[in-house]
């Protein structure tokens, strides 16, 4: 009797057991919501397994973020003033953003690159282009600041750029509006015959980073859209796309969609080299900026360059190609062998792949179809290794993975379309949510991806997030390529555009995340090294405060005798030496912004007070325990007082 | 005394060489906020921190319990330390170099009577560190000293401070314990030399 009860509690417990499991199978399968979400779950204090580096498009700055989980870490501050960190409001980094042009406040962000060694990303630096007053960037991946910013003469609208070459020999640019170079009055219709574009090479300091402008390319007035240098057999090549190859000058919608085929250009960098060392370059009057950040005085510089070396393709044998590309392409993406290249016509209904093998037979057999100011365009039937057939409607940009796999965006049809490298043949494609641009595979445009994921960079986001007004946010959707069916697992939004965005290990990075500035090390030419150098200095109108923060006072935080009028300049040292005690500085009114302060970092801001009265500056930073005591005063006194200088601490 | 004996003491004196190359005692701090850890090394002629600049945050965080400043330079017994500890290795060298047991252990009385105040004196320089509060400290809390532990885990606020000997301290045990080998090793050998 015993038995039986026994028996039966064991068979209706397996039953229900099964039963239960099966349930569960299901409810996990329906929406592979349970599956998705435990591929992206970062639990509290563990890493995640990718640093991404996406750019804020039309917010100008750069910004980072962690997969799979989303997370946002960190915007780091680059064409656009930042009144959180005080960049581009304080005396130290107010000259990054200095143009020919002047100080300008703004740029639009685009395309972030990570640095190469041997085609591989290796971590070191970060660059990204200013599409709207011709720049590029270099970020310090230790820092995770920018360092450098160089200014594009004889461009306009920087879109095509700043893309690599394998071992950072060169950051090249195209410029995607041709204009009269140089700039002159000239009558827009003119444009046929005045209207050039250029393709810059920006030398890249192999130790330092540190980036020249070493030539640029006189080219036809076409619309230079975007490049990829080659790798591995191609390495000593990029490639531009451009459209408008009608030189249209008004309504390009209809009047540069009229060709069947545009082109991208094939250049021959090493050749150019070799063409620049001969004394092929004009030397040509353009005045550009050269922004840098010294490291020691942790302040940034202006250079002002007047001369570029510029290669006419005319006197320049074999130095352009153009590959004959339908239709209106807009990426330009070679794959991790160097081998293939992926043309994105935007109009096209199939997306053609290039191979380098049979361009460079083709350019020896001068399989010829005419020639452009000088620049041969070779037989599209003698370049093109195979044809993406349905690709989906409007596709842009392509990436590749570890196994061989090109993922590619169609904007109009709104998906990812997986197609096999050689066969050319889809294998899968998945809806995104809405209207991607670029996509990104971690590691996906170098000899080396790391695969595993690819980002689809959404314009549109309509109903997938709560409605916030009109102003809605763009997004970053995160799809799962691990297996042969793309699966989506992650929606989220991002900063400005996120326009383009690169992801690189972890590992490779955040052991050598920078903690502090080291004090000692501090050669700002108004650091206070510690209190015995703080102190306040008159010189005419400029009133020089020399503060120091520390958990949780200002040394001083009593101040007087300046004058309405003045230019009070609080030069702001953190004392701290310890990971992650910023500290911040306000003044009442000022029409600055406020300063944040690193460890062992001084910041300088500038007031001009223009009312008598005794005004507080505070800490901004919640530093500690008592930082709604860290504060301070300041007295204004009338224009012709002679109250005299006064800076006391605890009395 | 025997040549294997006079070797050992030579090893034993040698032995306290450790004690400039590692701290003698480390005092070790957790906080919520230092997931990195914190902490001292307190060497026979410096104090510095686990990290680089770790001496300065914990100066700079002890002052709103009013503790002092731990400034090195003013420290006298780091100045006579490394004097006394050089002595020691003097004094076992010549005790090895005159084979000469008694020496031995004298060296050995003088270790631990030495071993004894060095020890006294840290109690005592903990002491006076936790317990001499500025009365103008943002926070007070009545009762509450500061002194760490001279060995083992004591809970200061939301700092754990963990003390243990370091490297240069062990070198000290483990030269002692030589010494008392020796001294032991040659008492049983002439025990055997009389029975003979």
């Amino acid at each position: 009797m015993r038995k039986h009860v026994l028996f039966y509690t064991i068979s209706l417990s397996a039953v229900f057991l099964l039963l239960f499991t099966l349930g569960c199978q299901k409810s996990g399968e329906v929406g592979g919501t349970a599956d998705a979400a435990q591929k992206v779950y970062v639990a509290p204090g563990s890493y995640d397994e990718f640093y991404t580096f996406m750019s804020g498009g039309f917010s100008g700055q750069v910004t980072v973020y962690g997969l799979p989980s989303g997370r946002l870490f960190k915007i780091i501050p680059v064409f656009s003033q930042d009144p959180e960190s005080g960049y581009g409001y304080s005396e130290e980094t107010k000259a990054m953003l200095n143009t020919s042009y002047g100080f300008i406040p703004w740029g639009d962000a685009h395309h972030p690159e990570l640095s190469e060694t041997d085609g591989v990303h290796d971590g070191r630096w970060l660059f990204i282009n200013e599409n709207n007053t011709p720049r590029v960037a270099r970020l310090d991946l230790q820092e995770f600041e920018t360092a450098e910013i160089i200014e594009l003469p004889n461009s306009a609208g920087n879109h095509g750029s700043p893309f690599i070459t394998e071992n950072n020999e060169y950051v090249i640019a195209s410029t995607r509006f041709s204009v009269p170079i140089p700039q002159r009055d000239v009558s827009i219709k003119s444009y046929k015959k005045n209207f050039k574009g250029t393709i810059s090479f920006i030398k890249v300091d192999p130790k330092e980073g540190n980036m020249s402008l070493a030539f640029q390319i006189l080219v036809p007035g076409f619309d230079y859209d975007l490049a990829h240098a080659g790798k591995g057999p191609s390495r000593d090549w990029a490639f531009f796309t451009c459209y408008n190859s009608e030189e249209a000058h008004s309504l390009l919608e209809i009047n540069a969609s009229r060709k069947d085929k545009d082109f991208i250009a094939a250049v021959n960098w090493k050749l150019a080299e070799k063409y620049l060392n001969e004394g092929k370059a004009h030397s040509v009057n353009a005045k550009y900026y050269r922004n840098y950040v010294d490291k020691k005085k942790q302040t940034a510089f202006s250079e002002v360059n007047n001369k570029v070396n510029v290669l006419y393709p005319k006197e320049c044998p074999g130095l352009i190609y153009y590959l004959p590309t339908p239709k209106s392409p807009h990426g330009v993406d070679v794959d991790p062998s160097g081998e293939y290249i992926v043309g994105g016509g935007k109009l096209s209904t199939v997306l053609p792949v290039h191979s380098f093998k049979k361009m460079i037979k083709a350019i020896e057999n001068k399989a010829f179809d005419g020639e452009i100011d000088g620049i041969p365009i070779l037989k599209y039937d003698d370049v093109i290794a195979g044809e993406v057939v349905d690709p989906g409607l409007g596709p842009l940009h392509t990436e590749f993975d570890d196994k061989g796999f090109a993922y590619t965006t169609a904007f109009i049809s709104s998906e990812i379309v997986k197609w096999k490298l050689g066969t050319w043949e889809v294998v899968d494609r998945i809806p995104t949510y809405y209207s991607p641009g670029h996509l990104s595979v971690p590691g996906g445009d170098t000899k080396k991806p790391w695969g595993k994921y690819v980002i689809a960079l959404n314009k549109i986001t309509k109903d997938r997030f709560l409605p916030t007004g009109p102003a809605l946010c763009q997004s970053a959707q995160l799809i799962d390529i691990s297996g042969n069916k793309m699966k989506i697992l992650l929606d989220f939004p991002t900063i400005g555009e996120p326009h383009y965005a690169q992801s690189i290990p972890a590992k490779l990075l955040m052991e050598k995340s920078q903690r502090i500035y080291k004090l000692e090390e501090n050669e700002n030419p108004y650091v206070s090294k510690g209190v015995k150098d703080t102190k306040v200095v008159r010189d005419g109108k400029d009133f020089h405060v020399y503060i120091g923060a520390s958990r949780s006072h200002f040394t001083p935080d009593n101040i007087e005798g300046a004058r309405v009028g003045d230019n009070v300049y609080f030069h702001v040292t953190n004392f701290e030496q310890d990971w992650d005690i910023p500290h911040g500085f306000a003044v009442t009114g000022n029409k600055n912004s406020e300063l944040l302060i690193m460890p062992g970092q001084t910041r300088t801001i500038l007031w001009k007070p223009e009312k008598v009265g005794v005004y507080p500056f505070y800490c901004t930073d919640f530093c500690s325990a008592l930082h709604q005591e860290m504060q301070g005063y300041i007295r204004v006194s009338p224009e012709n007082s002679k109250t005299p200088i006064l800076y006391t601490l605890g009395k | 005394m025997e040549k294997r004996s006079r070797i050992l003491i030579v090893i034993a004196s040698l032995m306290f060489v450790f004690t400039f190359l590692f701290p003698l005692w480390n005092i070790g701090l957790q906080a919520p906020q230092y997931p990195e850890g914190l902490g001292l090394k307190i060497w026979s002629h410096k104090i510095t921190g686990l990290n680089e600049h770790d001496l300065k945050i914990i100066n700079e965080l002890n002052h709103y319990i009013g503790m002092q400043r731990i400034t090195p330079e003013s420290i006298k017994e780091l100045k006579i330390m490394p004097y006394i500890l050089g002595f020691l290795i003097l004094f076992g060298l010549i005790a090895a170099f005159y084979k000469n047991t008694t020496l031995v252990k004298v060296w050995i009385a003088l270790i631990i009577v030495l071993g004894i105040i060095g020890l006294y004196d840290f109690y005592m320089w903990e002491y006076n560190y936790g317990h001499n509060l500025s009365p103008d400290a943002p926070i007070k809390i009545p009762g509450m000293v500061y002194q760490p532990p001279l060995l083992g885990t004591k809970q200061l606020l939301n700092i754990t401070a963990t003390s243990l000997p370091g490297l240069g301290s062990i070198a000290i045990f483990v030269s002692l314990a030589i010494a008392v080998f020796v001294v032991w090793k040659e008492k049983k050998l002439k025990r055997g030399s009389n029975v003979k």
